[in-house]
């Protein structure tokens, strides 16, 4: 086996003008969150393992658009949905609809081990995660004063904002949004990529897992589902590869993203590069999105179609590179 | 080459002894869903048109586990689930936890055209269908006697059952992945395609008997118990967890795309990689094949083709 490799992202479609300010705090908790993960490898924790640790910390910053710091839906509260795979015999949790669990991933991950089932949302997920003891919290924790902002901006504009830093064709604003709103679905929305957060693991072993996490989209519909918990969309994994996605869900859903990774190098024999760079390529057409992968080889590859994705990644030999564009 | 239709009410382990009280009303029932198909596309229905009303028949009939005859939560309540999928522009819609909305494969379907989202749930689908103004009515309109007797004995024998066609036998059933109740069968789907080749899917169940208030299945996963793309379109049923984990619907476009195989090959090579007596598939292609294989005991199904051949089975047959 080639050794441990390890990928975390904050998401993908970030604004070309940044403040620098924001764009070093990102960095500065993607390299605190793949420090985690080294070290946690490093100790030989299974992959599946370091996978939920590194997203619970990705989650409980609010930072990215996870867990605390989430976009909030048209109510102005929030609901939260994560899933997690397990390459090996690809066992999966996903949850959808959370209010009150502080780590959805974890919450996934209990489905995942402790039920029947591979998935649970809303009201008896919430009931599961009561009875499972996790930590719960009032929905009014995840809530930050900047998504509050956000959120009035959005309705202002009557469009879904994926990000509130990114304006389209690369001026500033949201008034440049108004101004050109791109089409989505065919419906009238601003093309910004949500801060989906992800980590996908090899171990030494080289068993894969992946995780993803997040808040989904500013002003959503109330029950809106995302690519995020779709086990071959948001997330998959499998003996080959791990992978995890962001950006447009209904882009990602479309295209089953996830999977396509691993379809690509089981049926076409491509290697992770290769599969990445084709699925981004060839499977995203007018959709914006952005993955992180992993093989069971060591290897560790992202690729994206935005302009920037928030992610960092590290291998046994000592390469680490935590980046924006 | 002509358009081409299958339906299915439902893989599992559907014994050979099936009496005919279970076996008959379900035949006529697949019987007269497929007429219905085949109506709409001798009368140039789009395909995703077709689906949609051959799903809602199979909803309202309550011998299948989808809508009216939807299997019970262990709360004893009704959630559904369904999904649809154009497979010329990949639009897909999907929803779950319904459970007064008459119709989930026509909520679906709005969720598809009439947002800027593929997936809606619970709460937020409920009050989504009724600003739509679909039909709603009180949940108790889906639930049947045999439902109700089902959870009975699932909670009895404290299992998940998958399988709503026979009561819960008492001695230990032989196959190691039934032992905690999980036959499988339930949902119901449809596939066709036109004579231009353009396909859809789509699928609706209750879920499985007794199942975890909030669960989600395979069926409302694009990818998992439903695809749709220029080459197929694929309608998944069986054991939902199983289904979510082998991407079913999906691998068997992947399959048919990379490997360069027929569909009849990509479909048996799909349901092989799955555990034993866990699924089951319809699928057409772009060019009027059709197939319908499964690795359950029986599976619920029907087809029809253009050039007049037509099948109605439950158990192994010649053309599986």
């Amino acid at each position: 086996m080639g050794g441990w490799a390890i990928a975390v992202h904050g998401g993908a479609g970030v604004d070309p003008n940044l403040p620098k300010e924001r764009q070093e705090e990102a960095k500065r908790l993607l390299t605190r969150c793949l420090d985690i993960g080294i070290s946690a490898l490093r100790s030989n924790l299974p992959a599946i393992d370091v996978v939920e640790l590194v997203v619970r910390e990705l989650e409980t910053d609010p930072l990215f658009n996870s867990g605390r710091g989430s976009a909030l839906t048209e109510n102005g509260t929030v609901e939260m949905e994560a899933s997690i795979m397990d390459g090996p015999k690809r066992r999966c949790g996903a949850v959808s609809g959370l209010t009150t669990v502080k780590n959805p991933v974890s919450l996934a991950r209990l489905v995942m081990d402790k039920t029947p089932h591979s998935y649970l949302a809303f009201a008896g997920a919430e009931e599961f995660a009561r009875k499972q003891g996790v930590e719960l919290v009032d929905n009014g924790y995840f809530i930050t004063e900047d998504n509050v902002g956000m959120l009035k901006l959005a309705k202002e504009a009557n469009s879904i904002l994926f990000d509130y830093r990114v304006p389209t064709l690369g001026t500033c604003g949201v008034g440049a949004a108004l101004e050109s709103p791109i089409l989505m679905n065919g419906l009238p929305i601003s093309v910004y990529a949500p801060e989906t957060v992800g980590c996908v693991v090899v171990d030494r072993e080289g068993r894969c897992a992946a995780a993803t996490s997040t808040g989904g989209l500013m002003n959503k519909m109330n029950g809106r589902i995302g690519d995020s918990p779709l086990i071959g969309s948001g997330t998959y994994a499998c003996d080959l590869v791990g992978v995890s996605c962001t950006g447009e869900g209904e882009a990602i859903i479309r295209s089953t993203l996830a999977r396509e990774v691993a379809a690509v190098m089981e049926y076409k024999g491509l290697n992770l590069h290769e599969a990445v760079d084709y699925v981004i390529k060839y499977r995203l057409d007018e959709g914006k999105a952005g993955l992180i992968a992993v093989s069971k080889k060591g290897e560790v590859a992202c690729g994206f179609n935005t302009t920037g994705m928030f992610r960092g990644c590290a291998t046994e030999d000592g390469f680490m590179e935590v980046g924006v564009w | 080459m002509g358009w081409a239709i299958a339906i299915h009410g439902g893989a599992g382990d559907i014994p050979l002894s099936l009496p005919p009280e279970k076996r008959l009303p379900r035949e006529a029932g697949l019987r007269r869903c497929l007429e219905v198909g085949i109506a709409a596309l001798k009368a140039r229905n789009h395909p995703l048109d077709v689906v949609e009303l051959v799903v809602r028949e199979l909803e309202n009939h309550p011998n299948f586990n989808a809508g009216k005859g939807s299997v019970l939560t262990t709360s004893g309540t009704v959630e559904m689930e369904a999904s649809i999928m154009d497979g010329k522009t990949m639009k897909c819609g999907a929803v779950s936890g319904v459970s007064t909305v008459v119709n989930a494969i026509s909520l679906a379907r709005l969720v598809m055209e009439k947002t800027p989202h593929i997936y809606l749930a619970f709460d937020g689908a409920e009050a989504f269908a009724r600003e739509q103004g679909l039909e709603t009515v009180e949940m108790s309109h889906f639930i049947t006697p045999e439902n109700i007797e089902r959870l009975k004995q699932a909670q009895e024998a404290d299992r998940v059952q998958i399988d709503y066609t026979q009561p819960i036998q008492k001695e230990t059933p032989k196959d190691a992945a039934v032992a905690d109740g999980d036959s499988q069968i339930g949902t119901v789907g449809c596939v066709a395609v036109d004579n231009e080749g353009n396909l859809a899917t789509a699928t609706s169940t209750g879920g499985l008997v007794n199942k975890m208030v909030g669960r989600i299945g395979d069926t409302p996963v694009i990818g998992a118990g439903t695809y749709a793309n220029h080459l197929c379109a694929v309608s998944a049923t069986g054991r939902g967890e199983a289904i979510i984990r082998g991407t079913v619907a999906r691998d068997v476009a992947a399959v048919m795309e990379f490997k360069g195989i027929s569909l009849k090959e990509a479909a048996a090579y799909v349901i092989d990689r799955v555990p034993p007596g866990t699924a089951g598939l319809i699928t057409v292609s772009s060019t009027g094949e059709i197939t319908m294989p499964f690795n359950t005991t029986g599976m619920f199904r029907a087809c029809a083709t253009e050039d007049g051949y037509s099948e109605i089975a439950i158990w192994d047959s010649p053309s599986k």
